[in-house]
């Protein structure tokens, strides 16, 4: 049984149907590159794994948590898979290490003084162990971007969404945040991520997936997928790159 | 005829002041407990309850606070319940100013971006905690200012309450002109003190808003 499974997955917005029919299954420490165009619906997927879309028909699962739009059941698939968002998207009222404590008390009952071993030990892994005491906005895109990241991992997940993680940052703070993901790769981290950057995709991804007009047009390995592109779309959309 | 000093008149016009102090309190803080229930209903995920509490809201702003005020005294009174006069007046007056802080809240909780909704949902957070933890506490940072400025339409609006007999500053002017034939005097009294107890208001609305720097932070 693969970790996530995603098996015919429709979704609409009114008439508009932007997947028609994803089929894609993630084995555990895969990391798995989503490419295309925009409006190909590869942020959408990925919103939908973890239930911030819901899906018109098909189903979701991740190590056994179906997708089923109630409370119970988000919270269930939402421990197991987290997500980082391309706007960072921390509590502005809380320092970085409330941030990555937060949700550790809130959601897992975690006594205060374990989620802060937590939180400190996240930071340091991503390299922020200094910055405990900082609010967001003290913080740069590329850090708090990381703080992000370490907020996640806090909770544990077995696998990870990056949604554009590195499409709002200046180009300078780009390799910070790519490292920190790297080595969670390297740690046997599932990693599923849309992404714009091709180099990162190639050198670290075990699969690319090109997804084109809501479906997944081409998928495979990396070498494959970039050196060798059998449909014209994808050609058409490296070339652009 | 009695002689009246400014003195006499003045004490008298205190001493009611106690009510028209009373019933704002009562209003603003039952309207404050109203008003929160109200905002968590309009912004449900179920059509039904939003469409309630939207109702509810536009019924409430949308008629005037006298109305509401001759409904809670003689309606009531239909049914054959004897509704004591401070007892209508802070019903309605409680009721109103709920439907209008809900309306307030509601602004300032929507004016917090999507994402952290989204985020704090991604850390698998119910609602209640989302709201609890996430986003209450950035939106009251935005809604003090209005907030502690619609306080002062409140306790102008406990005025009216005068009309279904409740003894409150504006009551007990017309009272006191009643006794002392001095209309410009009086009201020009009682009109100071409401001056007094509603400008602090605004200006603490003013200061607060530069304080908590609504516009800037965060952005």
């Amino acid at each position: 049984m693969s970790l996530i499974e995603i098996t015919e997955v429709r979704k609409s917005y009114g008439t508009n149907e932007v997947l028609k029919g994803i089929n894609l299954d993630v084995e555990p420490g895969e990391v798995i590159a989503i490419i295309g165009k925009s409006g190909s619906g590869k942020s959408t997927l990925l919103r939908c794994i973890n239930g911030l879309e819901t899906i018109t028909q098909g189903s979701i699962s991740v190590a056994g948590a179906q997708l089923i739009d109630d409370e119970v059941h988000l919270k269930a698939l939402r421990l197991k898979v987290g997500m980082i968002f391309q706007q960072f998207n921390l509590f502005p009222h809380l320092t970085a290490g409330g941030n990555v404590m937060l949700s550790q008390s809130v959601v897992k009952k975690t006594a205060k003084a374990e989620a802060e071993a937590m939180a400190r030990k996240m930071l340091d892994r991503v390299g922020l162990g200094h910055k405990f005491e900082a609010y967001p906005d003290e913080l740069s895109g590329g850090q708090q971007q990381r703080v992000a990241i370490a907020r996640a991992l806090a909770m544990q997940p077995i696998a990870l969404l990056c949604d554009e993680i590195t499409s709002a940052l200046d180009p300078e703070l780009v390799a910070e945040v790519l490292a920190v993901v790297r080595e969670l790769a390297a740690e046997g981290m599932t990693l599923l991520m849309v992404t714009h950057e091709m180099k990162f995709a190639r050198d670290v991804c075990s699969r690319v997936v090109f997804m084109h007009q809501g479906r997944v047009h081409e998928i495979g390995p990396p070498e494959e997928v970039f050196a060798n592109p059998k449909t014209p779309e994808l050609q058409q959309f490296l070339g652009m790159h | 005829m009695i002689e009246f000093s400014i003195w006499d008149i003045l004490r008298n016009l205190l001493l009611a002041t106690r009510w028209t102090i009373l019933l704002s309190l009562v209003s603003f803080v039952g309207g404050g407990a109203v008003g929160l229930l109200l905002l968590f209903l309009r912004i449900s995920k179920r059509k039904a309850v939003r469409a309630f509490a939207k109702y509810y809201i536009e019924l409430f702003q949308g008629t005037p606070l006298l109305m509401q005020l001759f409904l809670a005294f003689f309606g009531l009174g239909l049914f054959g319940i004897d509704v004591p006069a401070w007892l209508a007046a802070g019903l309605a007056l409680v009721l109103w100013t709920a439907s209008f802080l809900a309306e307030i809240w509601r602004g300032c909780v929507e004016s917090i971006a999507r994402g952290q909704w989204e985020a704090s949902a991604s850390l698998g957070m119910g609602r209640l905690q989302q709201m609890r933890y996430v986003i209450l506490p950035q939106a009251l940072k935005i809604a003090v200012p209005p907030t502690v400025g619609f306080s002062v339409q409140v306790v102008k609006g406990t005025a009216l309450t005068s009309i279904i007999g409740f003894v409150e500053l504006s009551k007990a002017g017309t009272v006191v002109t009643n006794a002392t034939f001095q209309p410009f005097t009086v009201y020009g009294l009682v009109a100071l003190i409401y001056f007094a107890l509603c400008w602090p208001l605004s200006k603490s609305s003013q200061i607060l808003e530069r304080k908590l720097n609504v516009a800037h932070r965060n952005h």
